[in-house]
């Protein structure tokens, strides 16, 4: 690894877009030791001497993806996928940062565990792995996690993901205590008296398919309320995975009053809707039938209405949502395979996140930039990191994604590099995809190779 | 050119009304067949018809069993509930075990929306469902059909109200569905804790909520007012616990069927239920065992619905039935 990262490569010809360097154009991207060395004035046809070449002509050249949103699900589910086929997922959808969600077996509630994982992640990630470290012990919402700990041992933030702190006296002190250390608490919101029992969207979809529904209330009320502790505490937030038009009202106030808060948007909840749930990729079918209560389709949160998808890309694309991250779930085979209320909730996302929502650009640009999209996968996440990632900066890591923005694919999950196969888009067809990902100078994905 | 044979009933809607027509007309002369003296017939002789339960319930359970036996199917009757769920075996390896016995039906009832259409994916038999949580229910209303045809003739135009427990009502979903396909009308009534978020009492329901034209009352005199046919839907206990409801007397006093509100019908309106009643909640002594109750014949329909259900699917040969269409 070390002997290959001192490789100097030439990315040459391609459209380099830095949205942190506000670059968009065609250019060569120079690398050497592992670090960006120079992105040219423009492609020449000059190779200079002893630089390994890829062709990047009408390919788009962006740093690479950053997740700030992710289950790796080692230690403890192996089964399901584990830190190695987790970064090379990533790794083909482009990402050459994730951060890891806590709620491992056992949790990453101390810093021996993050350790563990940060140790792991050295020997056999193939991207970078950043650990978030939970709120509380156990992840179960009593008391604090030692977060002065965590943060030593190099956590982002924290986390109950999964686990909502419903107890708003303990949010508050998190968020306090938060401040000192000056990482960002993301709680997954839920009120789940509210949401009782729900399995998807309440809706008239879970009107007709008889499944219980959550109302999106129950995200917009707990969103409100850590917007408003935020505020008593200017302590830094970070809402995880939106998906309400209430909880985007609620941001834009929070955001007008100067809070310092940030928030992320998954590539499901930007193009899926609960009619989705019906199996027939997102057709409304004249009756019920063997494919509807698609598990693949059930997350949490959960799909939500077509008003809301509309907000929230919508959201994205003026910057009051920061960020889009993957919230990638992956489940075993069993886990899906079950009836619709049994079934684990989560998406698999790392490898058709991209060209997911490239497909949306790709059809209507006035929705959605290629730009700004690109931002939202790399200064964006960044940014909230404040680590010298996401960017083409001279100096920076050498984290590089080649996009080839006409390729037409259809979604096929046994080919998937997770170990998991749990998404709804199997058979879809999308445009653009991840070609080539680098990561501190070596490519750690070719598609060539795997086509 | 003929449709597929039929292989499974999930729920009504992927019928036209002229194919529950042709179940309702054939289980006229399995009533006939039921009210024998002798009442065997060698229609089903052979076959394994498997009741796979994982809820209880006595009377649909008896009712395809009966009605199995009748045709001369073997009739083998599992409760599932307890058994294979309790020791960790997942539904799919209990769907694949049984199938393996070589069995030509499976009747299913379980507690999850969905369960049958799973289990339809994952076997090469009939799947017949008996009731899938707050899904569907769909034997129950054809023999709701069955019962309203032989009073009132065609449906085309009868006023259907449905009162009760909406939200968590698979009968109601699936009467709905059936009522309608026959050209009734039908409109609910219940609390609007029990209602879905998205259905507003005082109007009538647009193709986007999946359920159009359903009209929902604003309140129960006027759902009641003019109907052809008044069903009232069991009240669950638990609905008070869950909050749903103050008290079940409150209940009764607001949204039961009784004298009053059945004069309120249209003149020689049927009163129905799905059972099992709670008496003095739902629906009052007097009318529920009054002249204008159908609900001891909803019953007798039940088991005439469930034979022509069971033939329908099963009369043919396996090796037919799987050979998709060749026969046609």
């Amino acid at each position: 690894m070390l002997l290959a990262a001192r490789k100097k490569l030439a990315i040459r010809g391609g459209r380099v877009i830095d949205p942190a360097q506000g670059i968009d154009r065609i250019a060569d991207v120079l690398i050497s030791n592992g670090k960006i060395e120079e992105i040219t004035g423009k492609s020449d046809g000059h190779t200079p001497d002893g630089y390994e070449q890829i062709d990047a002509s009408g390919l788009i050249v962006s740093p690479g993806f950053v997740d700030l949103h992710t289950h790796l699900r080692e230690p403890g589910q192996e089964w399901k996928e584990t830190i190695a086929t987790g970064t090379q997922a990533a790794a083909w959808g482009g990402f050459t940062t994730v951060c890891a969600m806590p709620n491992t077996e056992p949790v990453q509630d101390t810093a021996s565990v993050v350790d563990d994982v940060m140790r792991r992640a050295e020997a056999v990630g193939v991207v970078r792995v950043l650990p978030i470290g939970a709120i509380s012990v156990g992840q179960n919402g009593k008391r604090l996690a030692p977060m002065g700990e965590l943060a030593d041992a190099g956590v982002i933030g924290f986390s109950d993901d999964g686990n909502p702190v419903s107890d708003a006296n303990l949010m508050r002190q998190a968020l306090a205590y938060s401040v000192d250390l000056g990482l960002p608490i993301i709680n997954h919101a839920e009120d789940k008296r509210l949401g009782a029992g729900g399995v998807m969207n309440a809706g008239a979809v879970a009107t007709r398919l008889g499944l219980a529904g959550v109302a999106a209330e129950a995200e917009t009320a707990m969103v409100t309320r850590d917007l408003q502790l935020a505020g008593l505490t200017g302590a830094r937030l970070h809402i995880p995975h939106v998906s309400t038009i209430g909880s985007i009202t609620a941001l834009r106030s929070a955001k007008e009053r100067g809070l310092n808060v940030t928030a992320e948007v998954t590539p499901h909840h930007l193009t899926l809707t609960d009619e989705w749930v019906y199996g027939q990729h997102g057709e409304v079918p004249e009756s019920v039938g063997p494919e509807s209560y698609d598990t693949n389709t059930k997350v949490n949160p959960p799909l939500r209405s077509r008003a809301d998808e509309e907000v929230l890309i919508e959201a994205l694309a003026e910057g009051l949502i920061d960020v889009i991250a993957t919230d990638h779930a992956p489940h075993a085979a069993t886990d899906k395979i079950c009836t619709y209320n049994e079934a684990a909730y989560g998406i698999n996302v790392l490898e058709t996140a991209f060209s997911s929502i490239f497909t949306l650009v790709d059809v209507d640009p006035k929705m959605l930039s290629l730009g700004r999209l690109i931002e939202s996968l790399t200064a964006g996440p960044a940014a909230i990191l404040g680590r010298d990632l996401g960017s083409l900066e001279k100096g920076y890591s050498a984290d590089v994604t080649l996009i080839d923005p006409e390729m037409k694919w259809t979604v096929n999950p046994q080919a998937f590099a997770s170990k998991s196969v749990n998404t709804p888009l199997a058979g879809v067809e999308l445009t653009g995809r991840v070609v080539i990902t680098i990561y501190q100078g070596t490519k750690v994905f070719d598609l060539r190779n795997h086509g | 050119m003929m449709a597929d044979p039929r292989r499974h009933l999930l729920d009504l809607d992927d019928l036209d009304a002229l194919e529950i027509e042709g179940l309702l007309n054939s289980a006229e002369g399995m009533l006939e067949i039921a009210g024998r003296d002798v009442r065997k017939t060698p229609a089903l002789r052979g076959k394994t018809i498997i009741t796979l339960f994982f809820e209880n319930s006595t009377r649909t359970r008896v009712s395809f069993e009966q009605a199995g036996k009748i045709l001369g199917a073997d009739v083998i009757n599992v409760a599932a509930s307890t058994s294979s769920l309790s020791k960790g075996e997942s539904l799919l390896n209990t769907v694949k075990t049984l199938e393996a016995m070589q069995i030509d039906a499976l009747v299913v009832r379980h507690p999850h929306s969905g369960a049958p259409y799973f289990i339809a994916n994952h076997t090469d038999a009939s799947v017949v469902n008996a009731g899938d949580g707050t899904h569907a229910h769909p034997t129950q209303s054809l023999l709701d059909l069955f019962t309203v045809r032989k009073h009132l003739g065609d449906l085309a135009g009868k006023r259907i109200a449905i009162v009760g427990d909406i939200l968590y009502s698979r009968v109601a979903r699936s009467d709905i569905i059936a009522f309608q396909k026959m050209g009734a009308e039908v409109v609910v009534s219940c609390p609007n804790t029990l209602l879905p978020d998205e259905w507003q009492p005082g109007s009538i329901l647009g193709q986007q909520t999946g359920f159009e034209n359903l009209e929902i009352a604003r309140n129960v005199d006027e759902a009641v007012e003019g109907a052809d046919v008044v069903m009232a839907l069991r009240i669950q206990q638990e609905r008070q616990e869950a909050g749903h409801l103050p008290s079940l007397r409150e209940y009764s006093d607001r949204w039961g069927i009784n004298s009053r509100r059945m004069a309120m019908a249209h003149d020689g309106a049927l009163l129905m239920h799905p059972g099992p009643m709670n008496e003095g909640v739902e629906i009052a002594s007097d009318v529920a065992h009054g002249v204008q109750s159908v609900i001891e014949e909803q019953v007798r329909s039940g088991v005439a619905v469930r034979m022509a259900v069971l033939y329908a699917l099963c009369a043919r040969s396996r090796s037919a039935r799987n050979g998709a269409g060749t026969e046609n």
